[in-house]
């Protein structure tokens, strides 16, 4: 049957011819610009005007770049070299200037401490970013927020270990007190205890200890000789590290169907969303004091980080909220259904979901406090923008201005664009859809 | 034979207070609420003492007494003998100003961008990606200072407008840029009333009212394309209805442009935007547009592909498909993140302090705090107004999301 049929119809080809590749001009780069550049005569006008606006700035951009004036020391200088009284870079201000905007007035044979820092830093962050390093890496993610303040700050090394004591006091009168009060009461007690540990023992004791066996780094002279991009980091990941607790705190309050708990936790949320960071720094500089039992007075840095943390784990709290929110009801009643109770039902069933869901929100939340930061400044803290004031009325460098801007935006970009392909990345890599 | 009997009755035991769910609830709440007002009462002590012993009691008298500072841009009334509650109401009006202002560049601008960014046209949406990125991830208050140097250090001074071999020159002999701010012909009217805000009062009005006449000509037009299915053409009626009246009024009042003039060594006459007001509009604006650029490219790739094919296979012309099926729904994603980059760029006028703008931060925040010693009473205020603003921007946010809700059937 299929013979005749075969032969009925000669005309089939019986063999397959090789493909012929496509016209040259729908393909390879030139396919590519007829495609994305050229289709149309207006997309064609727009190219070209597009195309001569970036000529232009490259134009401006790389002539006024390229003059070596690394070696400058004033803005004269730099004019006499290029012999050019404008359109020519002095990058002689961040040759002299950068280690002022990186470590502000921090004591210079220390200046080991906060690179060390980090470094440790990355060490600390890295089994928490990449989950395939080995876990007993948080060991020292848990022990670095302890050592982090100790680095930059120096003095005696019992205050932070004492520290780290309060939690572990907590931590154990929550697991032996749990079967004889039940969790709740431990809870409320571990909480007590940790509070007089830390606010009553903690100085004595490391007085003390520090007395007996004089372990330490040297401190430095005072806090504001913290300063440019030193300040922002240490800041920043402090305020980070604590907002991110507080705020599920506060999610979970917002959430929650206890009355007097939400409305505590709403009015948190909404009164500090509803001010700007200035005036909570503002608070910071001269009313926290005020606040204060009368006789403390404690640390600008320390008062600045406590403004910041609070404001920007309201911002979190609501970040989270929103992953609580999208989360569906099946999974709460998922969690009911197997018995488990209200924090255990949070801990393996809600936040691993509601975190993954509100990555994005909660890293941009990052970078937008990583950015404001540069608020201390303001205040009269010496951060990369405070300092390029000062450098700027320096009588050596009146005038520099684009040189000193790009070189600190540029330090802001990395860490913050850094930030957010990385969050980009974690989304990939958590996505469990198809 | 058994007999029935009541279950013992369960009497309460301390315990339940804890361990029963009907009481727990209430336990934690009632200790939630004793330490909160422990925390309360502490704080208000601690303040209590520490006001003391500084000689200082909770007091806004003082916003009555004379300031006895000057403020450069002013929308109302106001001296250096006026008091500092005056100068609050000048600062919170500066504050709404670059609010107003910035709010509408940003929205324009980030619209642009944002459509752009979606362009099929590789380099247009590339320069649009750097654009937003760089301003993303750069501070914004960098962004200000920057704005504010480059105005002072790289315009033209005024006498470099003077002579005839001047080395800078107005643009249509209307706008002077120089380093002291920006000189804009002013308009003024010769025959109005004498109040100049009663006068534009009643521009304002009528123009309202040609919108409200102009939207009730949409709606005819819509009944009749609902009675008879042809669209009557209106848009030259609506043209005039909504140029004319406007125009006669101004006509009528006698509306003039007084340009700048270069007199001495400054520019006299006209609009004197200052330094700082553009800088800090600018800046916040370029700032915010990246944001509300991101806002407008995610609500419109959010609608799916399948809605403008629909419309599309329903015979609509691609105009006709963007303005009715893909931005109404587009609109509904985009505009709760809108109003919340607003409430963003209002909050973040407060770093107006940073370049001299006075607004509400510079003034009650600033100066007043300064002079009065007074910081609880100026940063609770401060604080106080700064939190209306931003509840009355999310009550406004609230409203439209309730009207836009999906109706669901």
């Amino acid at each position: 049957m299929s013979d005749t049929h075969a032969q009925t119809v000669a005309y089939v080809r019986e063999t397959m011819l090789p493909e012929r590749a496509p016209p040259a001009t729908v393909v390879g780069p030139i396919g590519w610009a007829r495609e994305n550049l050229f289709s149309s005569p207006a997309n064609t006008v727009i190219t070209l005007v597009a195309l001569a606006f970036v000529y232009l700035i490259f134009s401006i951009l790389i002539p006024w770049a390229s003059h070596n004036t690394w070696s400058a020391t004033s803005l004269a200088d730099c004019r006499e070299m290029t012999g050019k009284d404008h359109g020519a870079a002095c990058w002689g201000v961040i040759n002299e200037r950068w280690r002022q905007i990186l470590f502000g007035n921090y004591p210079e044979h220390l200046r080991w401490r906060p690179i060390l820092d980090l470094v440790l830093l990355g060490v600390a962050l890295a089994p928490i970013l990449f989950t395939n390093l080995p876990r007993k890496m948080l060991y020292f993610s848990a022990a670095y927020p302890f050592i982090m303040p100790w680095l930059i700050w120096g003095g005696t090394v019992w205050v932070p270990v004492l520290a780290a004591m309060g939690f572990v006091i907590g931590f154990l009168v929550i697991k032996f007190g749990e079967e004889v009060l039940g969790s709740l009461l431990a809870m409320v007690l571990a909480v007590v205890v940790a509070l007089v540990w830390w606010l009553f023992l903690l100085s004595p004791l490391s007085d003390v200890l520090s007395s007996i066996l004089p372990i330490g780094l040297e401190p430095i002279g005072s806090s504001r000789d913290i300063g440019g991009l030193l300040l922002a980091f240490v800041i920043g990941v402090v305020a980070i590290g604590c907002s991110l607790p507080i705020g599920i705190v506060l999610a979970l309050g917002r959430q929650s169907n206890l009355l007097i708990v939400k409305t505590l936790c709403v009015g948190f949320i909404e009164f500090i969303r509803g001010v700007p960071l200035i005036t909570l720094l503002f608070v910071a500089s001269t009313l926290l004091n005020i606040f204060m039992p009368p006789g403390t007075n404690f640390d600008i840095v320390l008062r600045v980080i406590i403004m910041v943390t609070l404001f920007s784990s309201a911002y979190m709290a609501e970040v989270i909220r929103g992953g609580l929110a999208a989360l569906p009801k099946g999974q709460y009643e998922g969690g009911d259904s197997l018995g488990l109770n209200y924090w255990q039902a949070q801990r393996l069933i809600i936040m691993p979901q509601a975190l993954k869901i509100s990555i994005p929100g909660i890293v941009s939340t990052f970078i937008g406090l990583f950015k404001d930061t540069t608020l201390v400044s303001v205040i009269g803290l010496m951060d990369p923008i405070g300092w390029a004031t000062a450098i700027r009325a320096d009588t050596a460098w009146i005038g520099v201005l684009w040189e000193l801007y790009a070189f600190i935006a540029v330090l802001f970009f990395i860490v913050c664009f850094g930030m957010s392909r990385y969050s980009m990345y974690l989304e990939r890599k958590l996505k469990t859809s198809h | 034979m058994t007999t029935l009997s009541d279950p013992p009755k369960e009497s309460f035991r301390l315990s339940m207070l804890l361990y029963d769910t009907r009481y727990r609830s209430m336990t934690i709440q009632v200790i939630a609420l004793i330490g909160f007002s422990a925390f309360v009462w502490w704080l208000i002590g601690n303040t209590a003492q520490n006001m003391a012993a500084l000689g200082k009691t909770l007091s806004f008298r003082f916003l009555w007494e004379p300031a006895g500072y000057d403020i450069n841009q002013r929308l109302i009334e106001y001296s250096s003998q006026s008091s500092h509650f005056r100068a609050a109401m000048v600062g919170v009006l500066n504050t709404l100003v670059i609010a107003v202002l910035g709010c509408a560049l940003a929205t324009v601008l980030g619209i642009i961008i944002g459509v752009l960014r979606l362009s099929r046209n590789w380099i247009v949406a590339r320069i649009m990606t750097v654009y937003v990125e760089m301003f993303r991830n750069v501070p914004v208050l960098l962004w200000i200072v920057l704005a504010m140097a480059i105005m002072i250090e790289t315009q033209p001074a005024p006498r470099a407008f003077k002579g005839d071999d001047a080395t800078a020159s107005m643009i249509f002999d209307a706008v002077a840029i120089t380093n002291r701010g920006v000189f804009v012909p002013a308009p003024s009217f010769t025959s109005g009333f004498a109040s100049t805000g009663l006068n534009w009062l009643i521009v304002l009005l009528v123009f309202a009212a040609s919108i409200f006449v102009v939207r009730l000509v949409r709606a005819r037009a819509t009944a009749t394309q609902e009675a008879t299915g042809i669209r009557p053409t209106t848009w030259y009626l609506q043209l005039g209805l909504l140029i004319v009246p406007t125009a006669i009024v101004l006509l009528v009042m006698g509306l003039q442009w007084t340009s700048p003039e270069l007199k001495g060594f400054n520019f006299k006459g006209g609009l004197h935007l200052r330094n700082s007001l553009i800088a800090l509009w600018l800046a916040l604006s370029l700032y915010t547009a990246a944001f509300i650029a991101e806002n407008v490219r995610s609500g419109i790739m959010a609608i799916s592909k399948g809605q403008s094919e629909a419309a599309g296979a329903l015979g609509l012309r691609p105009n006709r498909i963007m303005s009715l099926v893909v931005l109404p729904q587009a609109l509904r994603v985009i505009i709760p993140p809108l109003i919340s980059q607003y409430l963003n760029l209002t909050k973040n006028s407060s770093l107006a302090i940073a370049v001299g703008y006075m607004d509400i931060t510079g003034t009650l925040m600033g100066i007043s705090l300064n002079q009065t010693g007074r910081e609880l009473e100026t940063l609770l205020l401060g604080m106080l107004i700064y939190l209306t603003i931003s509840l009355l921007i999310s009550a406004a946010m609230n409203v439209y999301n309730a009207r836009m809700q999906l109706v669901e059937r």
